[in-house]
């Protein structure tokens, strides 16, 4: 696979990581959060963990957009499904995401709801098109990567003049979770550096983190998915790091410019507003988080057409994820980790979704030594 | 089974059967365990292998079932007969028998063409041919129209093994080699890319095939195999980590070692799914003593069955009874034994 | 968080304002209406039936050109500590 295997060397794999042992200040700590789900599941994937000195340790941060999911949204979900009987369609990602009382999409399914797993956005408009004496809902989740698309089948929905489709907007923004990380409400911040989103800013650039890392002084380096872009972003990292600086760079100049997609960012600007508020699983309820459909398409949004009154759920009270996913604590340091709550049984954002933090040590971290990862306390961070 | 992947008690009062009982992963062995076993068990069903192991008059014999419900009925390189002969022969030979005899139990939806049931078994006769078994008795059902498939088939199966043979999956020790007998991930990939509108170049085709001859070498060569299993649903992760769990070690894989296409490997990427969790229908993995796993992969590779034929890892002591690999990087992940089947994912 | 690969195009449809792209030999068809003036031989980055982006080739030989540069230093200063 090209531009694929390239990025996956071994060979280059260890010069990196020897690059980066010679580079670390054995005096020192390194704590790089990876703010990208799927930049957790490659350091797990391949195991990065092992050709790193063990004075850089991984944060794992919240970008996962089902992680962050509260389980309301999915009780909304299934409510609006049940009481219109409309055809609910979802990515894969979400049918085993709990919501409330233990309920999920894939159990709604297995009681006869009529929920379907598409692919692409556009799957669910053909299915509206072939099923037209049906309601058809797209149940739409994402970062900044995933909204574009969105927007496109929303814009042509309307353009066919679609009455049987609408859209259920989850879609989350990128630097207000961000920002909730940098500025958490105690003011304690366990991170020393961030390796960026890849996907994310193909869309938006990497110019909107500068004021990110020029207000809170913390370096930034936008990294690709694979092991060689993860490690050589590492590399940047602890240079800036060593150096003081605290600048954006660029590691994944292949796919991302400093404005990103300027036709992709036009089309959800013409079909979203922001919204006034969100609430995220794990990060709280964050102002101007998240987009809601703008008036003029106001026709495509299900929450509308479907209005469903719910009560916001609430987290468990020994979840520890808000603290993972800040760094404070490690999925091992949960009570509830690895005994009520697991893969099947996910109690927490972090263990809903094969790139949470929690899954993903579950998952192909925990046949390590479970005494070097325990931690006797919840880490402290310096005061901003 | 080892407190490291015990699960919670089933809830058989308020829970329903939902598809991840029928995934082949550990939410399959849950139910298996806690209900079917619970009323039905005894000493021949508690073997927990692919097949039962019982003496019959001098003769030791192997007996096995399954059921069929794959959809699409057909796919590039077989179809729903060919993959309940090739299926139920394979869970046969997997003790080293010579397999001898399946039934048929076929489930057909009203409104199903009859031309194209007929397809079905024409496939189901030359596969049984080139498996050297007979279908030697059978039954028919008929449901209402909606509330089937088109076709399910039950295909039981009987064989013998070679009183020099003892194959089971608590056999395999500390130093023994696991071996792979060619690509992972066809036949999953076959299917899913119908589903999922992927197209190949060069179509992707399932593996199904009766391993039969293979088993066949790779027994005259090395009796002392430990144990076999074929790595269907779940992928050879979930049949490495119940042979695992079976025999209360851990297992070291390399990789670099395991071979995949790279079409295969390909679409698992556009999917966002891990290969070693996708279905085969035509490989078999094996655990051998290590000083016999040179010979036995020589000896598989002159058969075309086993042509790509690897050792991938070894046998480890692990409490846990984890299944660990070298990544092509060298670093070490788990490969989990997952409770459900792998879905799609974008993120 | 978002799965997106980078694939060839192998073909265009301006009537449709689709492509057809190629992963080692996987096909997809993708929607173009977010990208412009992409043309086959384009490699574009791919995430639920859409490309996102053209990918730059000029920008990816250079990291990979870092990466061997990377090998060859190291290879030299180990034959320096050899001698």
């Amino acid at each position: 696979m090209k531009y694929i295997n390239e990025f996956r060397a071994p060979l280059f794999a260890q010069e990196l990581a020897k690059a980066i042992y010679k580079e670390v200040n054995t005096e020192r700590h390194y704590r790089l959060m990876e703010f990208c789900g799927g930049h957790t599941h490659a350091i797990y994937r391949y195991g990065l963990k092992d050709l790193l000195p063990d004075n850089v340790e991984f944060i794992h941060g919240p970008g996962c957009p089902v992680c962050v999911l509260p389980a309301s949204r999915i009780d909304m979900a299934i409510k609006m499904q049940t009481e219109s009987d409309a055809i609910l369609c979802t990515y894969g990602d979400l049918m085993r995401v709990p919501a409330s009382n233990g309920h999920s999409l894939l159990k709604a399914k297995a009681s006869g709801a009529d929920i379907r797993m598409v692919y692409s956005p556009f799957d669910a408009l053909k299915i509206s098109q072939q099923e037209t004496n049906r309601q058809v809902i797209f149940f739409a989740i994402g970062f900044e990567t995933t909204t574009p698309p969105t927007a496109v089948i929303i814009k042509k929905a309307q353009s066919l003049g679609l009455k049987n489709f609408s859209v259920f907007c989850n879609h989350v923004l990128t630097p207000a979770a961000l920002e909730a990380i940098l500025n958490p409400p105690d003011q304690i911040l366990c991170v020393d550096g961030f390796i960026g989103p890849s996907h994310v800013s193909t869309i938006i650039g990497s110019d909107v983190y500068q004021p990110f890392a020029t207000e809170y002084r913390k370096p930034i380096v936008i990294s690709g998915f694979e092991p060689l872009d993860i490690l050589q972003s590492i590399l940047m990292l602890i240079k800036q790091l060593n150096e003081g600086s605290y600048s954006v760079e660029n590691q994944y100049k292949r796919a991302v410019s400093g404005t990103g997609n300027k036709k992709a960012q036009k089309l959800v600007a013409e079909v979203f507003d922001v919204a006034d508020r969100f609430s995220w699983r794990g990060l709280g309820e964050l102002p101007r988080s998240a987009l809601k459909i703008s008036e003029h398409y106001g026709n495509f949004d299900a929450a509308e057409r479907f209005p469903v009154k719910l009560e916001e759920g609430s987290e468990h009270k020994h979840c520890l994820c808000p603290s993972v996913i800040r760094g404070r604590n490690k999925p091992l340091d949960c009570k509830l980790f690895a005994k009520a709550c697991t893969p099947e049984n996910p109690l927490g954002a972090c263990m809903v979704s094969s790139e949470g933090a929690c899954a993903a040590y579950w998952s192909y971290g925990r046949f390590k030594d479970d005494s070097t990862e325990q931690l006797s306390a919840p880490r402290k961070g310096r005061i901003r | 089974m080892s407190t490291y992947n015990k699960y919670a008690p089933l809830d058989i009062k308020h829970g329903k059967v939902n598809m991840a009982h029928g995934s082949g992963g550990r939410t399959s062995a849950q139910l298996i365990d806690h209900l079917f076993k619970k009323h039905l068990g005894n000493e021949l069903l508690n073997q927990n292998n692919d097949q039962a192991l019982f003496a019959v008059e001098g003769a030791r014999m192997v007996m096995t079932t399954d059921s069929y419900v794959i959809s699409p009925l057909f796919f590039p390189g077989g179809n729903i007969g060919s993959l309940a002969v090739h299926g139920t022969v394979n869970d046969l030979v997997m003790s080293g028998a010579k397999p001898l005899y399946l039934s048929a139990g076929f489930i057909l939806e009203e409104g199903f063409p009859l031309q194209e049931l007929e397809k079905i078994v024409i496939s189901m006769a030359q596969a049984a041919e080139a498996a050297c078994v007979k279908i030697v008795t059978g039954d028919t059902k008929v449901v209402e129209r909606g509330k089937g498939d088109g076709v399910y088939i039950n295909t039981s199966g009987v064989g013998i093994v070679p009183d020099e043979l003892n194959l089971s999956g608590e056999l395999a020790q500390l130093g023994d080699v696991i071996i792979l007998s060619g690509c992972i991930g066809d036949h999953g990939i076959a299917v899913l890319s119908h589903r999922e509108n992927l197209e190949f170049e060069t179509a992707i085709t399932s593996d199904s095939a009766s391993l039969e001859g293979l088993v066949k070498l790779m027994v005259e060569k090395a009796p002392s195999i430990r144990c076999m299993r074929d790595p269907t649903r779940g992928g050879l992760a979930c049949a490495l980590n119940e042979l695992a769990q079976q025999s209360g070690v851990g297992m070291s894989l390399q990789e670099k070692s395991i071979p995949i296409k790279a079409q295969v490997a390909a679409a698992c990427e556009l999917l966002g799914l891990d290969p070693l969790y996708i279905a085969n229908e035509g490989k078999l993995v094996c655990i051998c003593p290590a000083q016999n796993a040179e010979e036995l992969v020589k000896a598989m590779r002159l058969h075309p069955l086993g042509a790509e034929s690897q050792v991938i890892g070894s046998v480890i002591e692990d409490k846990r009874c984890f299944v660990q690999m070298e990544t092509t990087l060298g670093g070490t992940r788990m490969v989990d034994w997952l409770a459900a089947e792998q879905l799609p994912r974008i993120c | 968080m978002c799965l997106a690969h980078p694939a060839k195009v192998v073909s265009v449809n301006k009537v449709t304002d689709t492509a057809k792209v190629s992963l080692d030999g996987v096909l997809k068809e993708v929607s173009l209406s977010l990208v412009e003036n992409v043309c086959i031989g384009d490699y574009v980055l791919v995430h639920v039936g859409f490309a996102l982006n053209k990918l730059d080739e000029e920008e990816a030989a250079l990291t990979l050109k870092a990466f061997e540069e990377l090998a060859s230093a190291s290879s030299a200063e180990n034959s320096i500590n050899d001698a």
